[in-house]
């Protein structure tokens, strides 16, 4: 208990910093609710995204830096695809190719650099997402595309009765909320009853030791990378419909980064519960902070959710350098 | 036959540790430093200069700024373009505001400017490890793209965002047409070099390069961490601020703040893992690697006789690029500097086979 | 061999360094329970007992790379607990590892010169322009650091990169980059791990010589029990993280607790 202070003492500022808008008057209550809300949906985007990261790290040790390159192919393969056959249809070939990329990812690049360094595999992984970039255009096209739901786009407003005016909500950011719970919900239950799953904890736990009880590490490895790109492809669908879909590099997805490694490398937990702690902060900040800043600085516009949450997950790693659901590295010497 | 070092005896530690110890390295040097003075200046086109040999020039002084950080010190660094930014806006400010100044010392001061802003980036690195830390050096990219970009005062309120620049003046000699340019750049890349060489060889290279291999065993040897992870980021931003500076002043000419983003950043890293890291050599050879592959791309189309649009292009060069990093990666995780070395040793002992 | 361990006990000093009730844990796991114990100044002191008895916690625990949660250890008069390892360094203790620990990237002379990092201050200007007091200070500690070189008899080796090297030659130069450091008090973590007899042999004499040329107080963790017996002044023997023994090597030898912790009659 005492060696968590400076993790509550942060969390205790950032929570004054959230009530702050609402507690000074600076803005109505049912617009801060909207912010509140929308923030939340964004993180539930990013937690979708960082989702995958963790599973791959949990599972291979590589940090996936082509984890939102590979959002963003499945979500162009998706789109290219619907053109031409039903929605369903698209996801599911969608899908058989994600798994064909794990494939071709395990064979080619992890097993060729099975005993190297961390920084190694993260490097080779940079090199990944420029060859999807550059391969994704090439094959499906760089002009922006749409994915179509079916869902309503017009915002709905509920809760005229509590809040002066209600509250504008997206029916998509409610499905795509439903769906990432579910996912989780899937993802647990794989985990927890199959033997795969099991298996995948194991490999996770302990490479070798999982080895020499007869875990096939490279077909473990080809496993999570396609449940990693199914991830993927259901964060580059909704995050499609919402805003479309377009190759640039991938700088969306980059935003994952920083809430995996405020949740911890190797949590799902962490991925959850650190895009909901980004996504609330990063908009909070950007609509609340940001006009106050430029008013200060006289500055040309705002644009603070860009580093914003790279600051937010520093402060956090400072007070816990493994992030905070990650694993303590004790060194030996 | 040539390259032996038969009767090349050292007597004293001095010269036992000097950088090139072998004589036939020497002449090697020499005839370089010839060639690149002399003949390359008489020989070469204006294009070569501007499109080639020129970027070249600052990115490697950019590269051996970086391998010095996440080659010998083993901090990663992902947004150390952002550093470049600093030296580029430093200098400009300084001879908008300052104009007395020297050229030479403006570039001092925004190396030196740099360096600060790097030791401050730098003190997540001494809590957090490994790519935890490259994460958060990402945050200084955007951070800096966001700056340069949002706070006025940088770019002089220029309405556009982007800055303009006369050219450079030193000792009343105007550094204008190509080939003053390729001159003035070659002796400070070698200044640099020879400094980074000193370096790298003293007490503060191997301290760094003990943080590398092993940082709980370094501490325990006496070594203090926060003066060797701090001084590898002032060191390494000073080298990358003046690049910027030069790259903006001597290179670019103008440019908007989005000239130093993320995609310059991950160039440069590329540069290293290709080049070789903790290897100053390497960083020479990843810039040049860098810098002719894409105009090496751009001129395929033509001579394979396909039709290809820039964009498609472009896209190819992605993926060259990607493919080549996991390649590398794969076949030769030290780079081409471990094949020169290794083309080194073949010399050695030819015409024999071992 | 009785003679030259007489000579010894009449030079032994006052008590250098002590350790005062430490304990350390880490998470649920138990390291040291309230261990106590004194390292007289020029002795040899050996420390013994099973493995995972916490050993090499102990010697993390004096060099500060590991804070006990309770005790403290005491050092020239000083009392600390939470010192850092440089700091720990620089105060004349220094250490060889018994997983070697040794920077793969440098060359055997690179790694030994390390060693000589905390005597060393030129300022960073100086080491770019490799001019004046910089040179002089890479020259004379180069000096140095041959010396010790010389008299671990790897001059043959000192170019070449530490990692292509044979186990026995990489923990000399362990031994060497520990000795750079000019230290008064030398930890060494099972130095003659993996040895044949040769090796060993020569291992004791340079660690012999350094106690008796340098006068340095030596404090190793051994298992080879003949090796302990010969060259060690006294011995402190731990098991599951506590003391059940301290004493001469004879003492030592015929205590019963001792005997049942190596055979592992559970006490």
């Amino acid at each position: 208990m005492k060696k968590n202070w400076p993790v509550f003492l942060l969390c205790a500022v950032l929570l004054v910093g959230l009530v702050l808008p609402l507690a000074t008057g600076a803005s109505a209550p049912g617009f801060y609710v909207e912010v509140l809300l929308g923030g939340l949906m964004t993180g539930v985007l990013y937690s979708l995204v960082a989702m995958g990261f963790a599973l791959i790290f949990k599972a291979s040790g590589v940090f996936n830096f082509a984890q939102g390159a590979m959002v963003l192919f499945a979500a162009l393969a998706v789109a290219r695809l619907a053109e031409r056959m039903p929605l369903w249809a698209a996801i599911l070939v969608g899908i058989v190719i994600m798994i064909a990329l794990a494939f071709v990812i395990e064979r080619v690049v992890l097993r060729s650099l099975v005993g190297q360094e961390a920084i190694a595999l993260f490097m080779a992984t940079l090199g990944v997402t420029f060859f999807l970039d550059g391969f994704g255009q090439t094959v499906w096209g760089s002009d922006i595309y749409k994915i179509e739901l079916g869902i309503a786009k017009e915002p709905v407003m509920v809760l005229q009765g509590l809040f002066q005016g209600g509250i504008l909500i997206n029916k998509e950011d409610v499905v795509a909320t439903l769906v990432a719970v579910a996912l989780v919900g899937v993802l647990a239950l794989f985990f927890q009853k199959t033997a795969t799953g099991r298996a995948l904890r194991a490999v996770a736990d302990d490479h070798q030791a999982a080895q020499s009880i007869g875990i096939p590490l490279n077909r473990m490895w080809v496993i999570v990378w396609s449940v990693a790109g199914i991830v993927a492809l259901v964060a580059g669908v909704i995050w499609g419909s919402r805003l479309g879909v377009q190759f640039s590099v991938s700088l969306v997805a980059l935003k994952a980064l920083p809430v995996v490694i405020l949740g911890g490398l190797t949590s799902v937990t962490g991925a959850i519960v650190g895009g909901l702690i980004i996504g609330v902060g990063e908009k909070m900040a950007e609509v609340f902070l940001g006009p106050v800043l430029v008013k200060a600085f006289d500055l040309a516009g705002g644009g603070i959710e860009n580093w914003f949450a790279y600051v937010l997950a520093l402060l956090f790693l400072l007070v816990r350098p493994e992030g905070l659901f990650g694993e303590k590295h004790i060194d030996r010497v | 036959m040539f390259y032996r070092e038969n009767g090349q005896f050292k007597s004293t530690y001095a010269s036992d540790q000097q950088m090139l110890p072998i004589l036939q390295d020497r002449v090697f040097m020499a005839g370089l430093l010839v060639v690149a003075f002399g003949v390359v200046p008489m020989l070469a086109s204006d294009y070569l200069f501007l499109s080639l040999l020129i970027p070249f020039l600052i990115l490697a002084l950019a590269a051996i700024g970086l391998n010095l950080l996440v080659g010998y010190c083993g901090q990663i660094s992902i947004g150390h373009a952002a550093f470049m930014a600093v030296g580029a806006y430093a200098a400009y400010n300084l001879v908008l505001h300052v104009p007395q100044l020297s050229f030479l010392v403006v570039l001092v001061l925004a190396g030196l400017i740099a360096a600060a802003v790097g030791m401050l980036f730098g003190i997540p690195s001494l809590r957090i490890k490994g790519l935890y830390l490259a994460v958060a050096t990402l945050g200084a990219q955007f951070f800096m793209d966001w700056l340069f970009a949002r706070v006025k005062w940088f770019t002089n309120y220029a309405h556009s965002g982007s800055v303009q620049t006369s050219p450079v003046e030193l000792f009343g000699w105007t550094i204008d047409t190509p080939h003053e340019k390729y001159v003035f750049l070659l002796a400070v890349l070698i200044l640099f070099t020879v400094i980074a060489r000193n370096l790298v060889r003293g007490h503060i290279g191997r301290a760094w390069m003990a943080m590398r291999d092993m940082d709980v065993a370094a501490e325990v040897i006496g070594i203090r961490p926060v003066y060797a992870k701090l001084s590898a980021f002032a060191v390494s931003s000073f080298y990358v601020g003046v690049a910027g500076a030069l790259w903006g002043f001597v290179h670019l000419g103008s440019w908007e703040p989005l000239a130093f983003n993320l995609t310059l950043s991950l160039n440069l890293l590329f540069m290293i893992i290709i080049g070789g890291m903790g290897s100053i050599l390497g960083s020479f050879f990843g810039a040049a690697f860098i810098v002719v592959l894409p105009i090496l791309l751009n001129q395929l189309p033509q001579m394979l006789g396909i039709p290809m649009s820039t964009a498609m292009v472009s896209h190819l060069e992605f993926m060259i690029f990607g493919a080549l990093i996991v390649f590398f990666l794969i076949v030769e995780p030290h780079g081409l500097a471990r094949l020169w070395a290794i083309g080194k040793e073949k010399l050695r002992l030819w015409p024999f086979p071992h | 061999m009785a003679g030259a361990a007489n000579e010894r006990t009449r030079r032994v000093g006052e008590v250098i360094l002590a350790l005062d009730g430490v304990s350390l844990a880490f998470g649920g796991v138990q390291a040291l329970k309230d261990v106590s114990f004194d390292v007289r100044e020029h002795e040899v002191r050996a420390i013994i007992g099973p493995n995972g008895a916490g050993k090499s916690s102990m010697l993390n625990v004096i060099n500060g790379v590991y804070h006990p949660q309770q005790g403290t250890i005491r050092y020239l008069g000083r009392e600390y607990h939470d010192m850092d390892p440089h700091e720990v360094a620089v105060s004349g203790i220094s250490r060889t590892f018994q997983n070697l620990a040794l920077f793969k990237g440098m060359s055997v002379l690179d790694n030994i010169m390390t060693g000589r990092n905390l005597k060393m201050h030129s300022n960073i200007l100086l080491q770019a322009l490799r001019i004046g007091p910089a040179l002089r200070e890479e020259i004379e500690h180069r000096e140095a650091v041959e010396g010790i070189i010389d008299f671990l008899e790897i001059q043959a080796y000192r170019k070449t990169a530490v990692g292509t090297l044979p186990y026995g030659l990489q923990k000399r130069v362990d031994l060497a980059r520990a000795l750079a450091m000019e230290p008064r008090v030398l930890l060494l973590d099972e130095p003659m791990a993996g040895m044949n007899i040769e090796e060993k042999q020569d291992m004791c004499r340079f660690i012999l010589d350094v106690n008796d040329h340098y006068g340095t107080t030596i404090v190793l963790i051994e298992h080879d029990m003949g090796v302990v017996m010969d060259i060690s002044d006294r011995v402190v023997v731990l098991d599951y993280g506590k003391k059940i023994g301290d004493g001469t090597p004879q003492e030592v030898r015929a205590n019963q607790a001792v005997i049942d912790a190596y055979l592992g009659v559970s006490h």
